[in-house]
């Protein structure tokens, strides 16, 4: 007893021909924007390397791009049987590569289906890499002498203006390390001599963050020194003020867009599965003699 | 002697109206493209509205949407025109459209050409405008308080981030406003009374600019305030400091990007009017070409087409007579004046006797 078996006269062939040789070359473009999306999501995955300690895992956006490549060829292919089956001579000389092509496109799925499976899984990945990365780029935020990490502040400052965020889990991440370079501190200071002996490591520590925590949005210019002593500036409460810096996180920030393209990408696969499937199975139901006979 | 003649046989003159009939589609799309770039100007400069004074640089984009759909609409007419100029009972009705389609597509390249040497004229006016729209935000950018007026610090805060620029010139038109308003000044404090003394109007004036002028590329952390004193900071000096702030003006930014903008759209709009031009010319060339056909006894000949009838001086001659003559049938003949004269006195004379009331009995 075949699996699925369905009845077709000749016009209900033709129209079926027509009907997936339209539905392959629209898979055609599906595997084109799937191709674009993994350059997309490689080069946001580049971009933002530095705040993930460069060892981001780039599995996703590669296989993305083989897939789409991929799924291009597969379905070009596809389409040009599905046009040849029309002729009967033609397909003749198609026949036996019908067979291995099913496997093929079997596998195909399957290793979009764990495409899938990856894209939900890899996002644990994402974000233990960005605490991880995060965690240094503030240490190394004032090592812009040393080479290989003096784009740090730059990168870091950037990413804060961008993401509307403000140290790793929040602000109080600054407090805990010494973001001003030795160099622009007067040792000879009373001050800074106070506040390097105040802890054991002999960092100069303040209650103060760097100006890409700001808030725009704040009606007052933005305070980012003495943060948590009311008396340092006039009609200010640190506990009742919100938005005079971002109080968000930057982990929690960029991780949520990551999270959000992933997501998007991993919809997007469940859709391709769909209309890949169906694809196949109206294919296995072209009869195995063409449309002329 | 007609201008620019050619020979069309039958197949010429099929070829013709089929190659003419894909040039009026893609100089549709052109007119699609056109449109979409005004838009794109438009929106761009709504988005500044904030910082400009005056709206005079949007003629530009408006111009542009206009001549857009304008342009689709006369090349949907050319290739409905190419549609049926092969067919002998059609064509004769396209007459009188044709010369209204002529004047109409003359008048859209024109038009363009007007808008490349606009976007370069306009450049001083948008100048002018985002000065007094910036100065007006760097004043009012303490009024958070005030309503219509609360936003302007966001706005220029955004602005500075965004375009990588300070103040209006340069990061010193911060010392000369009060950018810090009054309800966080402390007037108890003596620094502050010193401040607000040491000038004329009583403002707090501060060698201080706002964080959004800080450049993330500095190597330092950002200093803001006491800029002009060297002491006040390690290893700091004045005169040499660079990367500290941003060094360009807002002002310098926004009109290098505005006309960036607009010079790079300037090739495509050149090309648009070259198409325009060409299916202009072809479409010319197909009329005369159709309407020589239909007057031949076999229509499958020969026919002449040209770009106009007389030579250039001939067919000026030529106009200038119509229009004279236009002119003179709307004179009056001096023959018929005095017979007109008589009627229109007795056309007076019975329109008061109906306007004055009859006497009270």
């Amino acid at each position: 007893m075949p699996f699925m078996s369905l009845k077709f006269n000749l016009q209900k062939r033709v129209k079926l021909a027509q009907g997936l040789w339209m539905l392959y070359w629209l898979a055609v473009i599906v595997g084109i924007i799937i191709f674009s999306l993994g350059i997309f999501f490689k080069i946001e995955l580049r971009k933002r390397s530095e705040i993930m300690d460069n060892n981001e895992s780039h599995l996703v956006p590669n296989l993305l791009i083989l897939l789409g490549m991929l799924s291009c060829g597969l379905n070009a292919f596809g389409g040009k049987l599905c046009h040849e089956s029309l002729d009967p001579q033609k397909f003749s000389k198609m026949k036996p590569m019908l067979k291995p092509y099913m496997l093929l496109s079997c596998g195909f799925n399957a290793l979009l289906l764990l495409l899938v499976l990856l894209c939900f899984l890899m996002q644990f990945a994402v974000y233990l890499t960005l605490a991880e990365g995060l965690k240094n780029a503030i240490r190394f935020y004032k090592d812009t002498d040393t080479p290989g990490r003096c784009f740090m502040k730059r990168t870091l400052d950037m990413t804060q203006i961008e993401f509307r965020c403000c140290g790793n889990n929040n602000f109080r991440d600054w407090f805990e390390v010494q973001w001003i370079s030795n160099r622009y501190l007067d040792m000879s200071n009373d001050v800074v001599k106070d506040r390097v002996l105040s802890n054991v490591e002999g960092k100069y520590l303040m209650d103060s963050v760097p100006f890409s925590c700001c808030n725009p949005g704040s009606p007052r210019p933005c305070i980012q020194h003495h943060l948590t002593n009311n008396s340092a500036h006039y009609d200010y409460d640190h506990r009742i003020e919100e938005l005079n810096i971002w109080n968000r996180g930057c982990h929690q920030a960029v991780f949520s867009y990551y999270s959000s393209i992933m997501n998007s990408i991993g919809a997007l696969l469940i859709c391709t599965i769909i209309l890949e499937v169906r694809l196949h199975t109206g294919l296995h139901h072209r009869p195995l003699q063409p449309v002329g006979m | 002697m007609a201008l620019l003649k050619m020979k069309f046989s039958q197949q010429r003159r099929v070829r013709l109206a089929q190659g003419l009939w894909l040039l009026s589609w893609l100089a549709v799309t052109c007119g699609a493209f056109i449109f979409c770039l005004g838009v794109y100007i438009k929106i761009e400069l709504l988005r500044r509205d904030e910082v400009m004074e005056n709206t005079e640089i949007h003629v530009v984009p408006n111009l542009l949407m206009m001549v857009g759909l304008a342009s689709i609409g006369a090349n949907w007419v050319a290739s409905r025109v190419c549609q049926d100029s092969l067919d002998p009972s059609r064509f004769p009705r396209w007459n009188v459209i044709l010369l209204v389609w002529f004047a109409v597509a003359t008048l859209l390249c024109c038009l363009l050409l007007a808008v490349v040497v606009l976007s370069y004229a306009l450049q001083g006016r948008l100048e002018e405008s985002l000065k007094v729209g910036l100065r007006n935000g760097i004043r009012f950018y303490k009024d958070t308080d005030v309503p219509g007026r609360c936003f302007q610090k966001e706005t220029i805060d955004r602005l500075q981030m965004e375009f990588r620029c300070c103040g209006n010139n340069n990061f010193k038109d911060w010392f000369e406003v009060q950018w810090v308003s009054n309800r966080y000044l402390d007037f108890t404090s003596q620094e502050v009374k010193d401040r607000i003394r040491s000038n004329v109007d009583g403002r707090y004036l501060l060698d201080g600019v706002p964080f959004s002028c800080c450049n993330p590329v500095s190597p330092r952390p950002c200093l803001q305030y006491q800029l002009t004193d060297s002491r006040a900071h390690y290893n700091y000096e004045y005169q040499s400091e660079e990367l500290n702030l941003y060094s360009r003006g807002c002002r310098q930014a926004l009109t290098d990007y505005y006309m960036g903008l607009m010079n790079s759209t300037g090739p495509g709009v050149l090309s648009v009017i070259l198409i325009q031009v060409s299916v202009i010319l072809s479409m010319r060339y197909l009329q005369t070409a159709v309407e020589g056909a239909m007057a031949l006894e076999a229509p499958e000949g020969e026919s002449e087409g040209y770009i106009l009838e007389k030579g250039v001086k001939e067919t000026y001659a030529d106009i200038r007579e119509k229009v004279n003559n236009l002119l003179k049938f709307g004179q009056v003949d001096p023959a018929s004046e005095d017979a007109g004269a008589e009627e229109g006195e007795k056309a007076a004379e019975a329109m008061e006797k109906a306007a004055t009331p009859p006497p009270a009995s």
